[in-house]
């Protein structure tokens, strides 16, 4: 038997997690995106039925987690930016939670409007 | 008498009446298993005297390591709880949890006996990053003047008082999945190299670094910095490191 590491509580690891799993997930779901979007523009009526497409429950919800998928990703590497390029005032730990509140903020809003 | 006067031992048997510390210690090497004691507390109790009490009460052949006592040597670096600390500097009172404490060797090292590491490929990584000063001067030229207020001496200042404990290395998931990273220590010691103006082979120590185990192996999430006992952050040495290799590759240089 051993004991988890405590390195795996903090935050800091938890930023890594989900910055390193949500570019995973991007790097998997934009080309996707991408395909969708390209067979949408192969003409008036293809983009019909893929408007229709679009409306569908699931592919709201999807478009909904790479919408949330993204601000994470960009949040927290807009952190290590700083972190790494930036003058060194500390590890900045509160920019996690900045983050995450951007990244809730922003599924949100993508909620209300969609 | 005396000695024992400067290097008291933390708990005699005077105290034994007082309420226990469930302590459980890990033995062998990779395989083995933990072993429970009971172990007197006192009010004023460090990790590493609960372990001394264990090896001179209970378990004489239980081996460990230490010698300063005072936080000097690094050498008594141990995983209490969980986490990787320095235990002749980690009261009990702050870390027990409940009155219980599961005592084992460091992470990410080869395990020799009970709570001992083998820190080898921790000094040789060391020696891989180019951790070495190297100067050019004679002792027949003068001193170097050095400017304590310089920005690269306060760089130097803010890295230099590692202990060599290993505590960052052991509590550093990178080094955990990726074996052959340098780690936060070396790359520490890099990085003061790079801003020593006596200095002679910064380039050498920035190629060192510069390698796929090297600085950009880091994922910047901290833990090293989190867990340096004597306040060092491992993590802007290797951001400064990063930053240097970065130039170094936007100018034509190889990174
Ligand atoms: S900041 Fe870098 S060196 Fe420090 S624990 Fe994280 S990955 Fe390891
Ligand atoms: S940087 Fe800190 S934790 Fe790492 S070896 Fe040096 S003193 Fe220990
Ligand atoms: S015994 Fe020297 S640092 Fe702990």
């Amino acid at each position: 038997m051993k004991t988890t590491p405590e390195s795996r509580r903090g935050a800091g690891y938890r930023a890594f997690l989900a910055h390193r799993l949500s570019g995973l997930a991007l790097a998997v779901f934009l080309p996707a995106h991408f395909l969708t979007l390209g067979l949408a523009l192969e003409g008036a009526e293809a983009l019909d039925r893929f408007l229709a497409f679009a409306e569908l429950p699931l592919v709201k919800a999807a478009e909904w987690s790479l919408v949330v998928l993204l601000a994470t990703h960009l949040g927290l590497g807009a952190r290590l930016l700083v972190l790494e390029l930036g003058p060194w005032r500390g590890l900045r730990i509160a920019w996690v939670g900045w983050a995450v509140g951007i990244a809730a903020v922003t599924g949100l809003a993508f909620l209300a409007v969609a | 008498m005396y000695i024992l006067a400067i290097f008291p031992t933390g708990i005699t048997d005077r105290v034994s009446a007082s309420p226990t510390l469930e302590v459980r210690i890990w033995r062998g090497t990779d395989t083995g298993a933990f072993a429970a004691y009971e172990v007197p507390a006192a009010e004023s109790q460090t990790v590493l005297d609960v372990v001394t009490w264990v090896q001179r009460h209970r378990e004489p052949a239980l081996a460990y390591r230490f010698a300063c006592r005072v936080g000097v040597c690094g050498s008594c670096a141990m995983t209490v709880n969980g986490r990787a600390r320095w235990t002749c500097r980690s009261h009990v009172k702050d870390v027990a949890r409940d009155g219980r404490l599961v005592i084992e060797p460091l992470r990410h090292l080869p395990r020799i006996k009970d709570l001992v590491c083998d820190l080898t490929p921790f000094f040789d990584k060391w020696r891989r990053a180019g951790g070495w000063f190297e100067g050019e001067a004679t002792r027949r030229e003068p001193m170097p003047a050095l400017a304590p207020g310089a920005e690269a001496r306060q760089t130097v200042d803010a890295g230099i008082e590692c202990i060599n404990c290993a505590v960052c290395y052991s509590a550093c998931d990178v080094v955990g999945w990726r074996p052959d990273y340098l780690g936060p220590a070396a790359l520490n010691r890099a990085w003061t190299l790079v801003n020593d103006a006596r200095h002679v082979r910064t380039r050498e120590v920035l190629d060192a670094t510069a390698t796929s185990d090297g600085c950009t192996v880091c994922h910047t999430h901290g833990n090293c910095t989190e867990h340096c006992p004597v306040g060092i952050s491992p993590t802007a040495a290797i951001a400064g490191l990063k930053r240097k290799v970065f130039r170094r590759w936007l100018r034509g240089g190889h990174a």
